[in-house]
C-alpha cells in the first residue's frame, strides 16, 4: 500500500521551505522588457508538493526555474523576492546560488531525451551533483545512485548507469533524470511537466515513481503540468496560471470538485469533447496484409484495415508501435514489403514515385510538428499557394483568392497571407498546415498526432475545426493520437497498434466500452481521470499490477525494438 | 575507408586528364625555337609522350600504387632521376614545417577557443575576436613581409630566409624556422580558433547544458565536461582541413621563406613543365587531404556514443 500524499498532514504543519513574493519576469523582445511573469506569489512548506497548471505562456517555466534563482537567458528577474530556507537567492552571488542548485533544489525537466548529455553515461550524471558536495566516495555515491534507481522501479538498476542517455527508453530516462534530482536529497524539487512527453502508460509507471520517491523522502515539489489529472494525483494544492498571472489556488480536491474561475472551468470542460459516432460508408481505402521493414527489422506486421468515406479512423498505440509507420506507408514515403493498398478501388503503387499524380494528390499528410513541416523563410501565401498552383494550375490573382478562400476555412483570415510562420501561434501554425493540405482537394487526410503539440484550449479548437471541415467538405482522416481523449472527440473508428501489429480494432463505442485485448485494456487504464485517488485505485487494483507487469515487459522490449529512421519532410 | 580510395582515384583520373589537356609542350620548351619536328618527335618518343594517354594513365598509376611516381623529364641522358629523388627530401621539409606548426597552432587553438567560449562577450572573448579575424583577413604573404620586416630586418633576432642543411643543431633550425611557423600559425589557429569556439558556444544553448546550471555545474566543467565532447565532429573537422592545409597550402610562405618544400618544388615543376614531378605533388596532395578528412570521419564517429555504443 502506497502512502497517499494527501494523508501527510505537512503542509499545516511544517516551515516554509520556499517563499515567492511579487515576482516579475520580464523577457526581452527585440529591445523591449516585456513581463511573462506578472506579480506572483507562493509558498511552499516541507514536504508539500504544488501543482502549476496552465497553458503555454502561463509562465509556469518560468515561475519554476525562478524557485531555483535562475532565469534563462533572454529573461530577467525585475521585481520581487524568492526566500529559499530563508536565504534570498536573488540577492545571493552566482557562486553562492551554485552550491544550492542540484544540492538542496533540484529540477526535473519536461525532455530527458535532450537534458541528458548524449557523450556521457548516465551514472556519471546522476552521480555529478553528489560528487560535487564531496563528502562520500565515487563507489558509495554509485551505491547511492543504484538505490535509487531501484527506488524509481527501472530495469536492472545495478547496470543501467553504464549506459548512454540513447540507449535507453524515454520512460525510464525520465526516471533515471528523477533520481539524478533526487541524489543529493534536496529539501525541494521542481518538476516541471516530466511526464508531458511520455505515452499514457509510461506516464502511469512515471507518476507512481516519482509520487512514491517525494512521499518517501518528504521531499517538497513543485509540479509544473498542462494536465489537470495529472497534477491531480500528486498535489496537495493547486495553483491556475494564466498570461503570468494567478488565475485560482486550492486545495486539490476543492479545486477539482468546486473550481470558482470560468477559466479553469474552461480547462476541466476541454476532456468532454466527444464525436457522435456515424455509420460505417463504403471504404475508401483499403490496407490489407501489409509489412514493412526498415532495413531488416520488421516494423510493421499484417496490417488489414478498410477506411470509409466520411469517416475517421483514430490509429492509437505507444510511441514506437508503428502508428507513424503505417502512415508514411499509406502515403507511400516508406514502400510496403507486402501486402497491397488501394485507394477508391485502384491499387496503389507502393513507393511514392510509380503513384500517378491523382493518388499523390488524394492523400495528403498533415505533421505533428507545424513548426519542422513549415519553411520558416515562407510566407503563408508560399505555403499554401505553391499547392493550389501545383494541383489546380491557379496563378497570380486567381491563386491568392484561392488562398485566402483556404485560410478561411481554416478560419485564419486573409491578413496572415503575408505571415512568416515565426510570426503564428502554434495553433494558427498548425492551421496553416491543415490549409495547405486542404489545397490539393485530397479523398484521405494522414493526421499525425496534429494536436500532441498544442495547449488543451488550442488543441480542442483545431479539433472542432477538423470535425466541421468533415461535415462541409466529406473528408476522409486517418488519425493518430496517443491520447484517449482525442481518440473520444473525433474517431468513428478505432484500432490499436502494438509492436507493429494490429491487436484490436472496431467503432469506437464498442472498443472504448468493451476493450478485449489486455494492452487495449492498460491503454485505457492509464488514461489520468479527473479524481485525485485513481492512481490510487490504478495501482492497488491487482488486476492492474498483473497489466502493469505487461507493460514492464513490454517497456524493456521496447529498449531495443524503436528506432526509427530521421524523419523525411 | 573504401571511399576515400575511390575518391582518390578519381582525383588521380581528374589530375592526369587536367595536365594532359594544358597547353604546353615540355619537348618543345626544352628544344627552345630552333628544334626541327623530327628532333622534338624523338625527344617525345624518348620521353615516352608519344604514346596514348590511357597506356601512359596506366603505366603511371600502376607506378604510383607501388610508390613509384615515374622518371623526371630533367633528367640527363643516362643520368635519370626519379620523381620521387626530386620529392622525396621536399616533402619532408614540407611534413617538418607542418608538424612544428601543428604542435603549436592546434593545443593553441583549442585552448584559446574553450576560453573564448567560456568567457564568451568579456573583453577577452572580444580581443581574441577581433586579433583573430585580423589573422583571416590578411593573407599570408602581407603577414609573412611584415613579421620578416620586423623580426628580421628592424629587429635582427631571426632569419628571413628558412634555408636549412642537414648537420644544424635544434636551436638554429628553431631560429630558421620562427618566422614561417609564426606567419602559418597566425592564420590556422586564427580559424581553428574560431571554429572551436563556435562550436562550443552552439551547443551551449542545449537543454542538457541548461540542465548542468540547474545541477550548479561550474561554468568552465561544464563546457570542458558537457559541451566539448559534443563537439568534437566539428573540431576534428576544422582541424583536418587546416592540417591539410599546411602541407597543400602553405606554398607562398615557402615561396617568402624560400624554404624547400613541396610546395616550391611544384611551382618549379610547372615552370619548367615537369609533368611528372607536377602529377606527383598533386597526387601527393589529394592524398593529404583525403587521409586527415578521412582520420576526422573516424574521430566524429568514434566520439559519437550513438555510433560508438549502439543500442
Amino acid at each position: 500500500m502506497i502512502n497517499k500524499p494527501h494523508d501527510t498532514a505537512a503542509r499545516h504543519t511544517g516551515e516554509v521551505l520556499l517563499d515567492i513574493r511579487d515576482l516579475v519576469v520580464e523577457v526581452d523582445n527585440s529591445g523591449v522588457w516585456q513581463p511573462i511573469v506578472k506579480g506572483i506569489s507562493l509558498s511552499l512548506r516541507r514536504g508539500e508538493v504544488l501543482g502549476l497548471i496552465g497553458e503555454s505562456g502561463a509562465g509556469k517555466s518560468t515561475l519554476g526555474l525562478a524557485a531555483l534563482g535562475f532565469n534563462r537567458p533572454g529573461c530577467r528577474i525585475a521585481k520581487g523576492s524568492v526566500s529559499f530556507n530563508g536565504i534570498d537567492l536573488l540577492r545571493e552571488s552566482e557562486g553562492a546560488r551554485r552550491k544550492i542548485r542540484g544540492t538542496r533544489v533540484a529540477y526535473v525537466a519536461q525532455s530527458a531525451a535532450t537534458s541528458f548529455n548524449p557523450c556521457a553515461r548516465i551514472i556519471d550524471q546522476t552521480i555529478e551533483c553528489a560528487m560535487r558536495l564531496g563528502g562520500l566516495t565515487r563507489q558509495e555515491t554509485i551505491a547511492q545512485a543504484k538505490a535509487l534507481y531501484a527506488e524509481m522501479q527501472l530495469p536492472n538498476p545495478n547496470e543501467i548507469g553504464e549506459r548512454y542517455p540513447h540507449q535507453v527508453s524515454g520512460g525510464q530516462l525520465q526516471r533515471a533524470m528523477t533520481a539524478m534530482a533526487m541524489i543529493c536529497k534536496p529539501d525541494l524539487i521542481v518538476f516541471d511537466e516530466p511526464t508531458t512527453a511520455l505515452d499514457v502508460t509510461t506516464q502511469v509507471e512515471v507518476l507512481a515513481s516519482v509520487r512514491r520517491i517525494v512521499t518517501d523522502h518528504h521531499t517538497a515539489a513543485l509540479y509544473i503540468t498542462h494536465d489537470l489529472a495529472v497534477v491531480a494525483q500528486l498535489a496537495h494544492r493547486i495553483m491556475v496560471l494564466r498570461h503570468g498571472e494567478l488565475v485560482e489556488e486550492a486545495e486539490t480536491e476543492r479545486m477539482l470538485n468546486h473550481p470558482q474561475e470560468a477559466y479553469t472551468r474552461s480547462l476541466w470542460t476541454v476532456r468532454n469533447l466527444e464525436k457522435p459516432e456515424e455509420a460505417p460508408t463504403q471504404p475508401i481505402l483499403k490496407v490489407s496484409h501489409v509489412d514493412a521493414h526498415y532495413g531488416d527489422f520488421k516494423v510493421l506486421e499484417d496490417i488489414c484495415l478498410d477506411l470509409p468515406r466520411g469517416r475517421t479512423l483514430a490509429v492509437v498505440g505507444e510511441s514506437g508501435s508503428g502508428k507513424s509507420t503505417l502512415a508514411r506507408v499509406v502515403a507511400g514515403l516508406l514502400p510496403a514489403t507486402s501486402g497491397t493498398i488501394s485507394l477508391n478501388g485502384a491499387a496503389l503503387a507502393s513507393s511514392l514515385k510509380q503513384r500517378a499524380a491523382g493518388q499523390l494528390r488524394g492523400i495528403q499528410m498533415i505533421y505533428q510538428s507545424a513548426d519542422a513541416a513549415l519553411n520558416p523563410r515562407h510566407t503563408v501565401m508560399d505555403l499554401v499557394g505553391r499547392p493550389v498552383t501545383l494541383h489546380t494550375g491557379l496563378k497570380g490573382q486567381a491563386c491568392a483568392r484561392r488562398v485566402v478562400e483556404l485560410l478561411e476555412m481554416v478560419e485564419l483570415s486573409e491578413h496572415h497571407i503575408t505571415s512568416l510562420p515565426s510570426e503564428l501561434s502554434g495553433g494558427q501554425k498548425q492551421r496553416v498546415s491543415i490549409a495547405r493540405a486542404i489545397a490539393a482537394d485530397p479523398e484521405v487526410f494522414i493526421c499525425d498526432e496534429i494536436t500532441s503539440g498544442l495547449d488543451q484550449l488550442v488543441q480542442e479548437q483545431i479539433l472542432k475545426l477538423i470535425l466541421n471541415l468533415q461535415k462541409e467538405l466529406d473528408k476522409t482522416y486517418i488519425f493518430i493520437t496517443h491520447d484517449i481523449a482525442t481518440v473520444k472527440a473525433i474517431a468513428d473508428n478505432v484500432v490499436v497498434m502494438q509492436r507493429g501489429r494490429i491487436v484490436q480494432q472496431g467503432p469506437k463505442h464498442e472498443l472504448l466500452s468493451s476493450p478485449r485485448h489486455p494492452y487495449t485494456k492498460a491503454l485505457l487504464a492509464a488514461v489520468p481521470q479527473m479524481d485525485p485517488h485513481w492512481l490510487d485505485g490504478l495501482l492497488n487494483d491487482s488486476t492492474a499490477s498483473l497489466r502493469r507487469q505487461e507493460r514492464f515487459q513490454v517497456a524493456s522490449a521496447k529498449t531495443q525494438d524503436t528506432w526509427r529512421p530521421a524523419r523525411l519532410f | 575507408m573504401g571511399s576515400g580510395f575511390v575518391t582518390l582515384f578519381i582525383v588521380s583520373l581528374i589530375i592526369f586528364a587536367a595536365i594532359a589537356v594544358l597547353p604546353g609542350d615540355f619537348a618543345k620548351v626544352a628544344l627552345g625555337r630552333s628544334a626541327t619536328p623530327e628532333t622534338v618527335a624523338n625527344f617525345q618518343r624518348s620521353l615516352g609522350l608519344d604514346r596514348p594517354v590511357t597506356e601512359r594513365y596506366v603505366s603511371w598509376i600502376g607506378g604510383a600504387v607501388k610508390g613509384d611516381l615515374g622518371v623526371s623529364f630533367s633528367s640527363g641522358p643516362g643520368t635519370p632521376r626519379t620523381v620521387n629523388s626530386i620529392i622525396g627530401p621536399r616533402l619532408k621539409n614540407t611534413l617538418f614545417l607542418a608538424a612544428i606548426a601543428a604542435l603549436i597552432s592546434v593545443p593553441m587553438a583549442l585552448l584559446f577557443g574553450i576560453i573564448a567560449a567560456i568567457r564568451r562577450n568579456s573583453w577577452l572573448d572580444r580581443s581574441l575576436n577581433a586579433l583573430t579575424l585580423v589573422g583571416i583577413s590578411f593573407p599570408e604573404f602581407f603577414v609573412a613581409y611584415v613579421l620578416m620586416l620586423l623580426l628580421a630586418v628592424k629587429l635582427p633576432i631571426f632569419y628571413s630566409l628558412a634555408r636549412i642543411t642537414p648537420g644544424m643543431d635544434v636551436v638554429e633550425i628553431a631560429e630558421r624556422l620562427a618566422l614561417p611557423v609564426a606567419t602559418i600559425c597566425f592564420g590556422i589557429i586564427a580559424h581553428m580558433m574560431r571554429m572551436t569556439r563556435a562550436a562550443i558556444i552552439n551547443l551551449l544553448s542545449s537543454p542538457y547544458i541548461e540542465m548542468a546550471k540547474l545541477k550548479g555545474t561550474a561554468p568552465w566543467i561544464i563546457v570542458l565536461r558537457h559541451a566539448l565532447p559534443n563537439a568534437w565532429a566539428p573540431i576534428s573537422a576544422v582541424i583536418a582541413f587546416n592540417l591539410a592545409y599546411l602541407i597543400v597550402g602553405v606554398v607562398v610562405v615557402e615561396v617568402v621563406f624560400v624554404y624547400p618544400g613541396i610546395g616550391q618544388a611544384m611551382v618549379d615543376a610547372v615552370r619548367s613543365r615537369d609533368i611528372p614531378v607536377v602529377q606527383g605533388c598533386a597526387l601527393i596532395f589529394a592524398t593529404a587531404y583525403i587521409l586527415l578528412n578521412l582520420l576526422a570521419d573516424v574521430i566524429a564517429i568514434a566520439t559519437n556514443p550513438r555510433l560508438a555504443h549502439p543500442r
